[in-house]
């Protein structure tokens, strides 16, 4: 799968919204990529553009060599969106046997419905059944057309821990038959426990994409405390290896990510600090220094990646 | 690949097979279907069975079972038409449309389906009311039946394109009292209750295709049923409604 320069903007009444800003994105064939973001971080606006549900304003999308519409003509997606409700008047088993039917190549039925754990509700008609096994239901609706790209939007918000487990255990089983899952998510534990991959995106943009521990050590592994008075965070930001300053009162919190770089240079450039103390942050950590919530500490932490589609962007 | 090289025989076979699912659908779906099948028929019995004598009603020189027989079939088959939109409608609320755009199942396979199942409803439609006219002494030769059959088919096609632009335009909230509105009016306007004398209202009437609906009966007088206005009238409504149906299409799926 490649994308690039991809812009979608939105008429909204209170002025155009921008959600996708120009994101370049390959995955390859085999990959389990996890598109990371907070809520409006334009993982669906990307997510339909990839899938060629809505059209991109700018950029290009191809689906194994070919447009969307062509590959999913071909049988070659499968996806399950945010949301979304199941046909009415068919069982579970009916349902998932009409789905195999309309692909060229469908998994077995009965090893779908055993795969996704819904084998005692085969027979129930899909208005009668709970939250998860509904869930599970859409999950084996997505998976039984053996797609080659599966993607899912926010796979996991309508379940328990277990039957969280249960649904990255069946993807685990899929993606090891050489299949590409791509989805998004806003649990970073989710991201990192389940992906080779992780696309990190903040207002419309790719802010970090790389393995999930790498994206660790590039975007703010450890955050640096010190009593620091009198130096404005613009200078602390200044030190190399740092990705993000804030001060509360005396002290300061410098999030790194290079903290043996920015220690070195702290000593050297402000003697004065006081009662240091280097700690690791976790993804947790980096994802709110780098998504923040508004677009200024969005761009804080840009590496070369993505200020390359930022350029795009513009 | 070989979908690729042969996209005619798949998309074939996805229709097919989506149509078949479609159709278990509806049947399981018993309340919409005996209820959909049951409201012209009784109303039929209720108003033809005391007139089962009128040999000329109203003026029109056919008999009131047979003038009623067409007439509420008229009023049955536009609902099965339009019933095509509130399928569509309660599949775009839950999400299922996006659901089948992502699935080899090509747009046009997915309308064919809901438009066949629609004419699936109206063919059963009119089945029971002729049986029913026949039960109530409707004689006519058998090609007249088959040309009121052929004749109420062709002017329903305008309404199978309605019913898909109502499914694209309605939520489920609105589409049921605006088709019942919309049958109860083009029903009484297009003569199915009373013959349409010769006023303003049959000006209006004869410039719909419901009206022609209606007129399907006059096969029993001999001659054409439909004059050249009549086809004419068919053919314009279905080009523009079938523009506008593909035009809410197009707007629904690019919207997000």
């Amino acid at each position: 799968m490649r994308a690039r320069g991809l812009v979608k903007t939105f008429a909204a009444p209170q002025g155009p919204v921008r959600a996708v800003r120009g994101i370049d994105l390959d995955i390859t064939p085999g990959e389990t990529v996890a598109l990371l973001g907070p809520n409006g971080a334009g993982k669906t606006t990307t997510i339909d553009m990839l899938l060629g549900l809505s059209k991109a304003d700018r950029g290009d999308v191809s689906l194994f060599g070919m447009s969307p519409g062509d590959a999913v003509r071909a049988g070659l997606v499968g996806a399950m969106p945010q949301t979304g409700g199941l046909l009415r008047d068919l069982s579970v088993r009916e349902l998932v046997a009409m789905m195999a039917s309309l692909y060229p190549r469908p998994l077995d039925v009965d090893e779908v419905l055993r795969l996704t754990g819904l084998r005692a509700v085969a027979g129930q008609r899909t208005q009668k059944l709970s939250g998860g096994q509904t869930q599970r239901t859409r999950v084996a609706v997505a998976l039984v057309g053996n797609p080659g790209l599966l993607v899912l939007d926010e796979p996991t918000a309508a379940l328990d821990v277990e039957a969280r487990r249960a649904f990255w255990a069946t993807m685990r089983t899929f993606a090891s038959r050489g299949k590409t899952v791509l989805f998004a998510t806003h649990y970073l534990e989710e991201a990192d426990a389940n992906a080779d991959r992780v696309v990190l995106l903040a207002a419309g943009r790719v802010v970090a994409d790389g393995p999930p521990n790498e994206i660790k050590a590039r975007v703010g592994s450890h955050t640096i405390k010190a009593t620091l008075p009198g130096v404005g965070t613009d200078e602390l930001m200044r030190l190399p290896g740092v990705t993000g300053a804030e001060r509360h009162g005396e002290a300061v919190v410098l999030i790194c990510s290079d903290s043996d770089a920015a220690i070195r240079q702290l000593l050297a450039a402000y003697p004065l600090a006081r009662h240091i103390e280097i700690t690791g942050a976790g993804l947790e950590e980096a994802f709110v220094q780098l998504t923040g919530g508004d677009e200024g500490n969005a761009e804080v932490a840009v590496d070369d990646r993505s200020s390359g589609a930022e350029e795009l962007g513009r | 690949m070989s979908t690729l090289t042969q996209p005619r025989s798949g998309d074939a076979k996805t229709s097919g097979s989506y149509l078949r699912y479609e159709l278990l659908r509806l049947l399981r779906n018993r309340r919409f279907f005996v209820l959909s099948l049951g409201f012209p028929l009784i109303l039929y019995i209720f108003i033809a069975a005391p007139n089962r004598n009128v040999t000329d009603f109203a003026g029109t020189g056919l008999s009131a079972p047979l003038y009623y027989m067409v007439g509420l079939a008229a009023f049955g088959t536009m609902s099965s038409m339009l019933s095509t939109g509130t399928r569509i409608a309660a599949e775009r609320a839950i999400g299922w449309n996006r659901q089948l755009r992502i699935t080899p199942l090509s747009s046009r396979a997915y309308l064919r389906a809901k438009v066949l199942t629609a004419y699936l409803m109206a063919l059963l439609t009119i089945g029971l009311l002729f049986a029913s006219g026949l039960a109530l002494g409707v004689r006519l030769p058998a090609a007249d039946w088959v040309s009121m059959t052929l004749l109420i088919l062709v002017a329903l096609i305008p309404f199978a394109a309605f019913g898909v632009l109502l499914g694209h335009l309605l939520t489920t909230d609105t589409i049921g009292p605006t088709m019942g509105g919309i049958t109860g009016v083009l029903a009484l306007v297009s003569g199915t209750w009373f013959p349409i004398g010769h006023g303003v209202f049959y000006q209006i009437a004869r410039l719909l295709p419901s009206y022609w609906l209606v007129q399907a009966s006059h096969v029993a007088l001999g001659g054409p049923a439909w004059s050249t206005l009549g086809w004419a009238v068919v053919v314009v409504w279905t080009l523009v409604v079938g523009a506008l149906a593909v035009r809410a299409y197009l707007r629904d799926t690019q919207r997000v």
